[in-house]
Order: structure tokens, then C-alpha cells, then sequence
């Protein structure tokens, strides 16, 4: 057979079938063959079943609802004050001096203990989702935006301190468009980490959510129901990823896309 | 003759020290003397560390700490000024302005009437002939037109000088000679004074008035090689025997030094 040069991108999304298509049917058929019961691990089809059932519930809309309220809110502060604190820290000498350490310490705690003293102090209610989600999604957004403003290109400074220009000049002129890519990077983990703090500060207590859901398909042995919610999680997460993916490319088009 | 008008730029006794993070202190400039006149064409020479980029760097106003004196129309320099413009090594251009943006850069940092200036960056553009490039990005651009767009940019606020920090280093041959051509014309158009650094002793005499040697550690003046050949210089004239003898002196300071 001649060997074609086909379309690179057309060769992945084959690829990807693919894999979907054998990972699929091997697991079908080793539910079937092996007779695992429902309650261990439910097959493909009837997951899929289930989460076309699931769609055409009205709590699942609510809690669907809630949630992405929950992450995106959580999200929206987390970018704010990361970028915010993260301009102020790497500007200011004084503030990286101090409080760079601390940011680089509390790191070092797994944000998802946080969240019964979140519960605690902001209740059952959506305020402790947000604020976890939060907490959650702004440390590598921080990060991100202190060492890309850092890291900038000193042949750039150089050139534009040569022509006269003013600090704050080559802040925005030089060192802001060099940290997009860094900002784009936390964004991208920001926004999974967001969706994971709201998840777990509804396991951890909360009356609604995709989270609650899980528990109570959980608590019933309704274990396809569970996958299903999975399901939703990843499209969830897949969605915010492709959108900060389309915004990034639309942001940073100088850059090669890979 | 040039010599008659006063020097543009006067440089005395100029030195300069850096200190390494051992506590060191390496000489980079050691009592240089030189003077340029208006519409100058100076090109400096010398093996690598002997200098040259610290005293375009100094002339440029980026590099403020020195000992001696360095006059610019009678002023001592210690901060960039819009009587100079830069090129650099590689063109530095930023990749998300456009060429006519990266051109305006300079206006802009200073709030000079846009309009004016827009005007300037578009006749600058057709000298070097970059017209009809106004709205590409540098990436779509070849080595060589990005630094013609460098080139621009060193002059859209109409400074006196020109410092040139071996500018076509990195194009091939033959861009790079094209280039050279290039410079002249442009040069011999707009009548600025140059201070060229470059490793080639070809380019030198062919593009300059006089030559300047340099040797290193410490960096100073061994020799001011004047090139008194007609203008415009044609590519072919490098053949010529006079020029032949020229390149040939400034050679022999590097091979006796056994630096080159």
C-alpha cells in the first residue's frame, strides 16, 4: 500500500476513536464474559443508558446548576486575586521578600483539607464551595503569573530600555505579553482544580451538587449513576479546558500553537 | 572635508571596569579617545571581549557608569536619548506587534505625535524597502527584513547617530552582503552619523570612513584605519587592489596578536 501523507489532526481523531472504540469493547465484553456484577463495575452500554436517563431528570439539572455556579464563581475569584496579589509580588521587592516564603509554604498544604474548616466557617451552603473552589484554583494561577512576569526576555528590555522607556513601559509593553503563555498555563490548571475543590467541598457537606450526587447514587448502589455524573465531570472539565484553549490562541497568536 | 566640522561625538580617556561575582574587576575599556564627525561613518573592529559593545552601550546610554568623558553634541551621556537610535545584534523585534507597530515603538514610549511619526515610519519603510509589509508580523518576515524593520526603528525618531552592534551577524553571505549594500544607500539617503561594530574585516572597509582597531583585555584603540575610497562602493570595488592592501593592514593586527 502506498503510504499517504494524511492530515495530521484528521489522524489523531482517528486514533482517538479508535482507542475509545477497543477500550470500549474490551471492557463490554469482560463485564459480560466474566459476569461482574453491576454493583462492582457496570458495562459501558448500560452506563450509557444511564446517562441518557440522567439527562432527562429535572435534579439533575439543578445539581448540574449548582455546580457550575459553585466552579465558575469559585474560578472568576481565584483569577482575580491570583493575578492581582501575583502582579503586586512580582513587582514589589518587598512583597516577594516577604511573602513569597508563605506562598511557597502554604502550597505545601493539600488544599482539600481545607475544606471542613470551610464548612465550618461558611456553612453548608454555596459560600463554602466557592471559596474552596477558590483557594483551590488560585494557587497555580499565582504562581504562573509571578514567574511569567519574572521571566521575561532581557534582549526585549534592553531594546526598549535603549529607545528611553520607563519601568511600568517595559511592565506592560514587554513583560505582560511574555507572561501570557505562563498566565494561559495556570488558567488551563486553575480551571481543573476549581471543578475538584467544588466536588469536594460537597462530599465534605453540602445539600446539592454533582458531588451530593455521587453520594447518593453511592449510598443507593446505583453505581452505573455514579459513572454517569463522572461522565458529566469530565465533559465539564474537557469544556472549560477547549475554551481557555480557544481563548489562548486567540490571545497569544504569535505563538506557535505547539 | 569632516574633519573640519566640530566632532558630534567626542570620547576621552574613556574606561570602563566590570566586577565579577568573584570580586574581579576585568578592564573592558582602558583610556579610549575618539572623535566623530556629523555623517560619519565609523566602523569598530576587534577580536570578542575587546570592547566594542560596552562602548556602544555606553554611547547608547545604557551602560551609565563610567570613567572619562563621552559627549554627544557637547553632552556628557548618561542615559538613553532620542539623539541615538540602536540596532541590535538580532532584530528584537516584539512578535506580537506588527512591523509597522515594532517601527512606532520609539514614538509611542515618548508620546510623539503619532501622526507625524506614522508618516516618517511609512517613508522609512520604502527607503528599505519593506512598503507593503506595514501590517505583517515579524515571524512572516525573512532574517534580513526584520532587520531593515530594526533598522527602522533605530531611526524613526530622526536621531543624529546610528550604533550598530554587528547587525547582520547572524544573516547568510549573501543577505548579508545585499545588506551591507543596502546600508550604504540608506546611509548616503539619510545622512547620519554611524558607528558600526562587526567581526568582518570586508564589511568594515566596505561600508566605512574609517576603521577603527581595537585590542582587548583592556579594550583600547590600536589603530584608526582611514578608507579613503569613492562613494557610492560598489560590491566588485572589494576587489580592487587598494582595498585589498587596506584589509590586509587591519589583518595583521589580528594575526600578529594571533587573536583572530
Amino acid at each position: 500500500m502506498p503510504r499517504k501523507v494524511s492530515h495530521p489532526k484528521l489522524k489523531q481523531v482517528f486514533l482517538v476513536i479508535l482507542v475509545f472504540i477497543l477500550a470500549t469493547g474490551f471492557w463490554e465484553w469482560a463485564v459480560r464474559a466474566k459476569e461482574i456484577s453491576e454493583l462492582i463495575l457496570p458495562g459501558p452500554l448500560k452506563i450509557g443508558e444511564r446517562f441518557v436517563a440522567l439527562l432527562h431528570t429535572t435534579a439533575f439539572w439543578g445539581n448540574f446548576g449548582v455546580t457550575m455556579y459553585e466552579v465558575l464563581a469559585g474560578y472568576a475569584l481565584g483569577i482575580v486575586i491570583a493575578v492581582i496579589l501575583g502582579v503586586a509580588i512580582s513587582q514589589l521587592r518587598i512583597l516577594e521578600q516577604s511573602l513569597m516564603p508563605y506562598v511557597v509554604a502554604f502550597q505545601t498544604i493539600p488544599s482539600i483539607a481545607l475544606a471542613p474548616i470551610f464548612l465550618h466557617w461558611f456553612g453548608y451552603g454555596l459560600t463554602s464551595k466557592i471559596v474552596m473552589a477558590a483557594i483551590i484554583s488560585f494557587f497555580p494561577i499565582l504562581v504562573n503569573v509571578i514567574v511569567g512576569l519574572q521571566a521575561s526576555n532581557s534582549e526585549q528590555i534592553e531594546m526598549l530600555r535603549s529607545f528611553g522607556a520607563s519601568s511600568m513601559q517595559i511592565l506592560l509593553k514587554v513583560r505582560v505579553p511574555n507572561a501570557m503563555p505562563y498566565l494561559f498555563a495556570g488558567l488551563n490548571l486553575g480551571a481543573v482544580f476549581a471543578l475538584v475543590g467544588a466536588i469536594v467541598a460537597e462530599f465534605v457537606g453540602g445539600a446539592s451538587g454533582l458531588g451530593k450526587m455521587i453520594l447518593q447514587f453511592n449510598d443507593t448502589m446505583k453505581i452505573a449513576d455514579m459513572f454517569a455524573v463522572l461522565i458529566v465531570l469530565a465533559i465539564i472539565g474537557m469544556s472549560m479546558h477547549c475554551i481557555i484553549a480557544c481563548i489562548r490562541r486567540k490571545v497569544i497568536f504569535w505563538a506557535a500553537t505547539r | 572635508m569632516t574633519e573640519e566640522m566640530s566632532p558630534l561625538i567626542q570620547i576621552r580617556k574613556l574606561s570602563k571596569n566590570y566586577s565579577t561575582k568573584g570580586g574581579d574587576i576585568t578592564a573592558a575599556l582602558s583610556l579610549v579617545d575618539l572623535d566623530v564627525a556629523p555623517g560619519e561613518f565609523v566602523a569598530l573592529v576587534g577580536p570578542s571581549g575587546c570592547g566594542k559593545t560596552t562602548l556602544l552601550k555606553i554611547l547608547a546610554g545604557l551602560v551609565g557608569e563610567y570613567r572619562g568623558e563621552v559627549l554627544l553634541n557637547g553632552k556628557p551621556v548618561r542615559k538613553p536619548s532620542s539623539e541615538v537610535g540602536f540596532v541590535f545584534q538580532e532584530p528584537t523585534l516584539l512578535p506580537w506587534r506588527t512591523i509597522l507597530e515594532n517601527i512606532l515603538l520609539p514614538v509611542e514610549l515618548v508620546n510623539l505625535d503619532m501622526k507625524v511619526y506614522r508618516d516618517r515610519a511609512l517613508d522609512l519603510m520604502a527607503m528599505t524597502g519593506l512598503a507593503g509589509f506595514e501590517n505583517k508580523y515579524p515571524k512572516e518576515l525573512s532574517g534580513g527584513m526584520r532587520q531593515r524593520a530594526g533598522i527602522c526603528r533605530a531611526l524613526v525618531r530622526d536621531p543624529k547617530v546610528l550604533l550598530m552592534d554587528e547587525p547582520f551577524g547572524s544573516l547568510d553571505a549573501m543577505t548579508r552582503e545585499f545588506m551591507n549594500e543596502e546600508l550604504q544607500r540608506i546611509w548616503l539617503d539619510s545622512g547620519k552619523t554611524i558607528l558600526f561594530v562587526t567581526h568582518s574585516i570586508p564589511e568594515a572597509v566596505f561600508l566605512a570612513d574609517r576603521v577603527v582597531i581595537m585590542s582587548p583585555r583592556p579594550g583600547k584603540i590600536s589603530e584608526i584605519v582611514p578608507v579613503n575610497l569613492p562613494r557610492p562602493r560598489q560590491l566588485s570595488d572589494m576587489a580592487h587592489e587598494s582595498t585589498g592592501e587596506i584589509m590586509s593592514h587591519i589583518r595583521s593586527h589580528f594575526s600578529n596578536a594571533r587573536v583572530i
